[in-house]
């Protein structure tokens, strides 16, 4: 450590020494660990090397769907059979599909539709069973128990099945899908949550806080749900790849995302079987697509898993 | 362990009391009739006392409450109803699939457990080395891609496969053959869609027969017993994989009941015609009646399979059933 400490000292005329200035050089080298943006990505890539490598296939999707204008000029929609089932090669890079439909366009668009279902259904499924289940520890009681009984009728639904049933009763279409994937999501949060936040009922300062007169909301909001959040994240990057997956599941049983617009599990259930034999690539990519990004949430969100978790981090 | 056990039965009833709430009215939200799209689905006329006499038919025209005791009265005389489509009753549309899906989610089962426990205890024994990785690998793999598609990647990859050596493709038969007929067939048909699923579900216990196996690993009579001098082999075999396959048993019993999810879409890919298919088909028509049954069949199995897995546990271990 090198730097000089210069003090000026002024004999007043009472006769008392004070210190009137203390300057400081600031030569000091920084001792504190370096928060620079490089040097966070270098530690992350030290630490969590599969989490690293997830966040760049999350990345690189989110890329794909912002800018999906600018990486293709083709309308991801638009027929032309005059180029039906066209193989990989150089006017296509990834052939197409037997609509004459340029199957690289179609999916990049449908990342777009992939993390538009896979985000809204996460950040709303998760947050939903955040307050539940944050309220449900809060409250206790007769709302805790009817809430939990409640939790496990949901829970006793395989996802795939309770989507399904949603989905016979809204039909079809991307608003649907969101609702019916989220629904069975919310329990599952709110069952981790309410866990987590027994724990920090106990702890004194929501006495506190209930002695001051603050309202419940406020309690709930403002002292509790900060507390939870480490579990709240979990869950929310775990429900990523589940929800991609599911709508991808969906959209292939035809329950889905509708024609014509641009999703992965729409455009293997779109003839990807027919044509297996003649144009295999139609039922290649989309599914190279899905399991990729799917893949890439899932490692990143075992990397949030380990960092928020520490009891996790041995396995 | 009579008293856990019957009062352990008689939490299941809430249970699946409150499921058949659920889905009964939630599948009544519905706007729309089935008998409007069964009698003019195509923007045909329909004729209104047709209709009418549909819906008495099926029961449509009583209030709702009455209709949703008379679907629980039915599972006391063991009556589930009609089928809104095909007018046949619902336990005999069931009964013709059933022991084709209970078939492919039993041998899925097998092919995820022969996978599953050897690569976790390899795994877990060369921990940090490239043969753990190659395992772990190949179990995120397992979890990220969907059952579907590996289901058309076999398909194809046998279509190409079987065209390279034998000079023409070969598919598994469409025609389903029960096995007490014609083994080769059936087997020859149900164990692509077995290993497409069995395959993921592999991925799951994978990771959890290492995981335990690591914890064993670590216990203080692991130690004890290396400090005696056994043999590597003894000390996986006898003392540590007993009570690490624990938790592997849970989850793999709990899959089971989800595999009747899982095989809804298998069955779509290869063209099964078990109850996945019947479901999804029932969604798509609009068939409530049978939509309702078949989650409650599924609820029912799941709800089953924990209650199996909470006596086993029970009964291995005195501490639950006393507590």
């Amino acid at each position: 450590m090198r730097g000089s400490i210069r003090a000026f000292v002024t004999v007043e005329d009472t006769g008392m020494v004070t210190v009137s200035e203390i300057q400081v050089e600031e030569q000091f080298e920084d001792l504190s660990p370096k928060t620079t943006f490089m040097g966070m990505i270098s530690l992350m890539l030290r630490k969590q090397p599969l989490g690293s490598f997830g966040a760049v296939i999350v990345i690189a999707m989110v890329f794909m769907a912002v800018f999906a204008e600018i990486l293709t000029s083709i309308d991801p929609e638009d027929n032309n059979l005059e180029y039906m089932l066209t193989a990989p090669g150089e006017m296509f890079f990834l052939g197409t599909d037997q609509f004459g439909r340029d199957l690289l366009t179609r999916i990049i668009y449908g990342a777009r539709t992939a993390l538009f279902v896979g985000f809204t259904c996460a950040i709303i499924g998760s947050s939903l069973g955040l307050v539940l289940g944050v309220a449900s520890a809060y409250f206790g009681g007769m709302f805790d128990l009817i809430i939990q009984r409640v939790v496990d009728v949901i829970m006793a639904f395989p996802l795939i099945i309770l989507a399904l049933a949603v989905v016979a009763t809204l039909g079809p279409g991307v608003e649907n899908v969101i609702i019916a994937i989220t629904i069975p999501f919310i329990p599952q949060c709110a069952r981790v949550v309410r866990s987590n936040a027994l724990a920090i009922r106990e702890i004194p300062y929501i006495d506190a806080a209930r002695a001051l007169g603050f309202s419940h909301v406020r309690i709930i909001m403002r002292h509790m749900v900060p507390n939870v959040m480490a579990p709240f994240l979990i869950m929310l990057t775990s429900f990523l790849g589940q929800a991609i997956l599911l709508e991808a599941s969906l959209s292939y049983l035809g329950m889905g995302v509708q024609e014509p617009t641009a999703a992965w599990g729409l455009m293997l259930q779109g003839g990807a079987e027919e044509y297996a034999e003649s144009a295999p690539w139609v039922a290649v990519w989309p599914g190279i697509a899905i399991s990729l990004a799917v893949f890439g949430f899932n490692l990143f969100g075992d990397a949030v898993r380990d960092t928020l978790d520490p009891k996790l981090r041995s396995q | 362990m009579i008293k856990y056990l019957i009062k352990r039965l008689m939490l299941l009833f809430p249970t699946l009391l409150g499921a058949a709430i659920l889905v009964f009215f939630l599948l009544r939200l519905v706007p729309g009739d089935v008998c409007e799209i069964r009698l003019a689905g195509t923007g045909l006329y329909a004729d209104p006392a047709e209709i009418e006499l549909c819906r008495k038919d099926l029961g449509l025209d009583q209030p709702i409450f009455v209709q949703f005791f008379q679907f629980l009265w039915g599972y006391v005389t063991l009556d589930l109803g009609k089928s809104m489509w095909t007018g046949a009753p619902i336990t005999h549309e069931i009964s013709l699939r059933f022991h084709l899906t209970l078939q492919v989610a039993l041998m899925s089962t097998f092919v995820a457990i022969i996978i599953a426990i050897p690569f976790g205890i390899i795994s877990a024994v060369k921990q940090n080395t490239w043969i753990d990785y190659i395992v772990r690998w190949f179990a995120i793999a397992g979890i990220a891609m969907p059952s579907f598609w590996l289901g058309i990647l076999i398909i194809l990859g046998l279509l190409i496969g079987t065209q390279e050596f034998f000079g023409e493709p070969w598919m598994p038969p469409i025609q389903f053959k029960p096995i007490w007929e014609d083994p080769v067939w059936n087997i020859s048909q149900l164990i692509w869609p077995a290993v497409a699923t069995g395959y993921r579900y592999s991925a799951v216990a994978t990771r959890m027969t290492r995981s335990a196996l690591l914890e064993v690993l670590r216990e203080d009579y692991v130690r004890t017993a290396r400090a005696k001098g056994l043999v590597e082999k003894v000390i996986i075999n006898r003392h540590a994989l007993k009570n690490a396959l624990l938790p592997v048993v849970t989850i793999i019993s709990i899959e089971f009941a989800f595999l009747m999810g899982g095989l809804v879409v298998t069955e779509q890919v290869f063209n099964l015609n078990g109850l996945g298919r019947l479901f999804v088909e029932s969604v798509g028509a609009q068939d409530f009646n049978m939509t309702q049954q078949l989650v409650m069949l599924v609820v029912l199995i799941f709800v089953m399979m924990n209650f199996f897995v909470d006596i086993l546990y029970a009964w291995l271990d005195p501490r639950i059933r006393y507590s």
